[in-house]
């Protein structure tokens, strides 16, 4: 088990290899189908972005409400392939890693290699379990968009697997 | 006759959404526990024993066992005697979800589909309602993740393609998927009847416990076979190769037209919640 403390570094990101488990420890943002339609058009118009893409590490979830005295609710990856047109654009921004689950598309795997980054692998329908790794949580963006605005989220020993690394290996 | 009151039906499907949300059902917990047991791929054992200890964290915490809490599935099968008094039965169920989402801070997962504004209470849910015999209603609450719903498919075959087509229908379903819907799946396939009629019996399939086999024999047949066929495809939980793609294969089935032969694969992820009971 490696342990990882983000910003994720170029470093870090190329001793990665795919196959290898993680803990991850840092900010994450949460950001799904709608928010990143959203980011997209935002990019598109030249508007500037409610967070800093750059050295991000973005999260495909969306949590559901946190009960009244925890943190956070029931908060697993879902299915990263909806973003598989969005995904190349981040990452030509800067963004250093993503973390959702599932196979993505080979446009996104070229993308990881030309900007050194990672696509980490979260355990789908984990959500429970992921809920008490997240320390701190608070909606930074786009609150209309309910379960799918976005939350910048402190987490500590989030457990993940490298699904793809910046070498072009891929566990799938 | 036998009145029952839609108010009664409200609470029992309140009282079947609060748990389903939070647990997975016992056949599935046994079938993943063999599954990790048998399982020999190291990135697949340490997923499986996450999920294991997952469905413990929610049960013990009463947090929603995955995050995608689903749209809701309702199946009311309402025997001919019963006369129902009360507000309308739809209104009963959609208030039943409305309030289960709210009191068990489950998410709110329901949208337009064309400007995607969640309607933020989870409703509409989707209800099928049967007339059967007797003076009973059997209920059944299913929460469906969409993970697993988008990796499903319908395949209208050639009467010529018989059970060999039928079986690599849901074969090939399930390859399609790949990682994507949170393997190891349940598969639910319906067989014959009309195209709408057919993936309703594929989601009704999918309300069987895992391991309880369909009792007509060439059915049963039809789902080892299924099952084995998709076990040797290696994906393995979460894709990471592995024994165990599929946890089992139930199908249900129906005449069909003498031109066709309908299959509808209903794809669900390894987070099987469906609670029943009947009043």
């Amino acid at each position: 088990m490696i342990k990882i403390t983000l910003p994720l570094g170029k470093d870090c990101a190329s001793g990665l290899k795919a196959g290898d488990s993680v803990l991850i420890s840092g900010t994450i943002l949460t950001a799904r189908d709608c928010a990143h339609k959203r980011i997209c058009a935002m990019l598109d118009k030249g508007e500037p972005l409610p967070f800093e893409l750059k050295d991000a590490v973005i999260y495909y979830a969306g949590p559901c409400p946190a009960k009244p005295g925890r943190v956070s609710g029931s908060c697993g990856p879902t299915t990263s392939a909806r973003m598989d047109s969005f995904a190349p654009r981040l990452l030509d921004c800067g963004l250093g890693a993503i973390i959702g689950k599932g196979e993505m598309s080979e446009e996104v795997g070229q993308a990881l290699i030309r900007n050194r980054a990672v696509y980490f692998a979260g355990i789908g329908g984990a959500g429970a379990l992921y809920a008490d790794s997240i320390v701190s949580s608070e909606c930074i963006a786009f609150p209309d968009l309910l379960s799918e605005a976005v939350y910048r989220l402190e987490v500590k020993d989030f457990p993940a697997v490298v699904a793809t690394d910046c070498h072009g290996g891929s566990i799938y | 006759m036998r009145k029952i009151n839609t108010q009664a039906i409200e609470e029992t499907v309140y009282a079947l959404a609060l748990k389903a949300g939070v647990n997975i059902t016992p056949s599935c917990l046994n079938a993943m526990k063999s599954a990790y047991e048998k399982e020999t791929g190291e990135a697949c054992a340490f997923a499986l024993k996450t999920l294991i200890d997952n469905s413990e964290i929610a049960r013990n915490g009463q947090l929603p066992v995955c995050q995608d809490t689903g749209m809701a599935v309702v199946i009311a099968e309402i025997g001919q005697e019963v006369y129902l008094e009360g507000k309308p039965l739809s209104t009963a169920i959609n208030n039943a979800v409305k309030r289960a989402y709210s009191d068990g801070y489950f998410r709110k997962s329901v949208c337009d589909p064309i400007t995607r504004a969640n309607t933020a209470d989870n409703t509409p849910a989707v209800i099928h309602t049967e007339i059967t015999e007797g003076d009973r209603i059997k209920l059944t609450f299913m929460p469906k993740g969409f993970g697993s719903e988008n990796m499903s498919r319908l395949y209208m075959l050639k009467p010529a393609q018989g059970v060999e087509g039928i079986i690599d229908a849901i074969t090939q379903t399930v390859k399609l998927a790949g990682s994507r819907p949170c393997p190891p799946v349940y598969v639910g396939a319906g067989i014959g009847g009309t195209f709408d009629s057919c993936a309703f019996l594929a989601k009704k399939a999918l309300t069987r416990d895992i391991g309880e086999h369909n009792p007509r024999k060439e059915i049963e047949q039809i789902e080892r076979l299924a099952l084995e066929r998709i076990n040797a495809l290696n994906i393995g939980c979460q894709g990471f190769h592995g024994a165990t793609t599929a946890l089992g294969v139930s199908c249900e089935w129906a005449p069909t037209h003498i031109a066709g032969l309908p299959v509808a694969v209903n794809i669900q992820c390894h987070c099987v919640r469906c609670e029943k009971e009947i009043i």
